[in-house]
């Protein structure tokens, strides 16, 4: 196995990449992700690649877009004020239907909101944040070693699927620093027959567009663009699931919640709870047959969340309301403690006993 | 077994470096760890802080309420972490730098004047590497092979002639 080294989850995500073979970087400086970009403006000039400091977010989605159309493996990454800039050209990206790689390392909002964690990007993140009907591959790390990993599948994802892949992390586990190991199997990008490389005036010509005046054009496209959704929502839906056995009390969380959330988990199963977590790896798609099948068990689901309460909603329509969901929460760049989240688990254990 | 660590002063005093050395040492040796700096708008001259869990078991949540160790490298950060430590923790005082002494009896202290040892070693910024020698011989937990690897790989290649110099601080914090 390959020697683990002790690096920023920022870090990590700009090593993966670079494994993945992306060599085009564009972005724009913003706390808690800036890390990723002055890692790439050292290592990219090195290997042959491309670094570049854009005037602003949306100059730099568009650059994005164009390396993509290009054909090849291309990222940016920002923080929530940033990504909401990019929203358009996310939006382009999904209607020409070329693969990419979106980080948010998320910080507290509206507005310019604060430096701090949060995740309050959740309904942008999953929900495709720019106009249209479309959805990015929105995926949750919660450990530096799965920085790293989620890139990688990231980019994989986003070229089988020809859509944007978002890293949807927060100022925590950009921040900080645990051993992460980059032993990976990395697929080749497949070939992309699509891209507009230069006919060598043997083929038609490529051509790389979102805009359909035809209305019954338009509507085909987006139709197709949801039938392939429908297979990645089928095929790619992915859970980690914690201490679930006969779990009665089931907590939802992703990202730096599920890491406070596993130790509440553990301290209530140690007073004799029947807590478990699911910790949605995808959050879209979202891994609704884990919680379907929770439902055998659970009696009770508790979301945790740095939002106001965003992927709850998708908790109650993955089990149809048929238990009671309720919302532990901080917001603004606190995050929950472990205290707080074992308190929820002890009054919910309260009601299902009575 | 798992321990928390909260190291914290101003800005500058190299506290995250510090906590990264103790971090890489536990890595080496195998352990589960994690490191997290606070990142506020401070920079030098401001507060700052960082996390560190070094655990047999896999490290849960990074952040710390309640640290078994705080390193305390200025006043402010004294007055607002003493109460948060656990009853049968331990606190490293700069008493080069902080006056007053810690009032709980709960804790084990240790008074270490790092900041003047520092100078008079002729390495006046790294007095947070001889706090770090200090806590690790009193862990009992100072193996000098660890140690070395672990501040080659957190010294940059780029200040390569400090290496010594950080090495010769956390012996000096060893023998204090």
């Amino acid at each position: 196995m390959a020697e683990k080294v002790l690096m920023k989850g920022n870090e990590a995500i700009a090593e993966a990449a670079i494994l993945a073979g992306c060599r085009h970087y564009f972005g724009y400086p913003i706390t808690p992700q800036t890390e990723i970009a002055a890692y790439m403006a050292k290592r990219m000039p090195k290997i042959g690649g491309t670094f570049l400091q854009a005037e602003s977010e949306i100059a730099a989605i568009n650059m994005v877009y164009g390396v993509s159309s290009a054909g090849k493996r291309v990222m940016t990454s920002s923080s929530s004020p940033g990504i909401s800039l990019k929203g358009e050209g996310i939006s382009y990206l999904a209607g020409a239907d070329l693969p990419a790689l979106v980080v948010n390392c998320q910080r507290g909002g509206p507005g310019l909101g604060g430096i701090q964690p949060s995740q309050s990007d959740y309904f942008q993140a999953t929900r495709g944040g720019g106009h249209g009907d479309y959805h990015m591959i929105v995926l949750a790390p919660d450990s530096v070693q799965e920085m790293a990993q989620l890139t990688i599948k990231g980019f994989e994802l986003a070229d089988e699927y020809r859509m944007t892949s978002m890293i949807l992390a927060d100022g925590t586990i950009g921040q900080m620093m645990e051993p992460v190991s980059f032993d990976f199997e990395i697929k080749e990008a497949p070939e992309k027959p699509w891209a507009t490389t230069g006919t060598g005036m043997k083929r038609p010509h490529n051509i790389i567009n979102s805009l359909y005046l035809k209305p019954e054009k338009l509507e085909e496209t987006n139709i197709a663009r949801y039938e392939k959704y429908a297979v990645v929502e089928e095929k790619e839906a992915l859970a980690e699931e914690y201490m679930m056995d006969g779990a009665e009390i089931v907590l939802a969380a992703f990202g730096i919640a599920a890491r406070v959330t596993k130790n509440a988990v553990k301290a209530a199963r140690a007073e004799g709870i029947k807590a478990g977590l699911i910790r949605p790896v995808t959050l879209w798609p979202f891994p609704k047959a884990y919680f379907e099948k929770a439902l055998g068990t659970a009696k009770e689901m508790i979301s945790i969340e740095l939002s106001m309460g965003q992927m709850i909603e998708d908790v109650r329509l993955a089990t149809q309301c048929r238990i009671p969901v309720s919302l532990t929460k901080r917001v603004g760049g606190m995050i929950p403690s472990v205290e707080e989240v074992l308190c929820a688990i002890r009054k919910a254990a309260e009601r299902i006993g009575d | 077994m798992t321990r928390e660590y909260l190291f914290a002063g101003f800005g500058g005093q190299g506290l995250l470096f510090s906590g990264k050395v103790l971090a890489y040492k536990g890595l080496l040796e195998d352990k589960n760890v994690s490191w997290l700096p606070s990142y506020g708008p401070e920079m030098r001259g401001g507060t700052a802080n960082c996390s560190v869990i070094i655990s047999d078991e896999p490290v849960g949540a990074p952040i710390i309420a309640n640290p078994d160790v705080l390193v305390a490298m200025n006043l402010p950060s004294l007055d607002k972490y003493e109460s948060t430590v656990k009853s049968g923790g331990t606190i490293f005082v700069d008493n080069s730098l902080i006056e007053r002494k810690v009032m709980r009896d709960d804790v084990s202290v240790y008074y270490i004047p790092a900041t003047r040892l520092a100078g008079e070693i002729g390495a006046p910024t790294l007095a947070n590497m001889i706090l770090v020698g200090k806590l690790l011989s009193v862990f009992d937990e100072y193996d000098e092979e660890y140690v070395g690897k672990a501040l080659a790989k957190c010294v940059s290649a780029r200040h390569k002639d400090l290496l010594e110099l950080n090495k010769k601080a956390m012996e000096t914090g060893r023998a204090y």
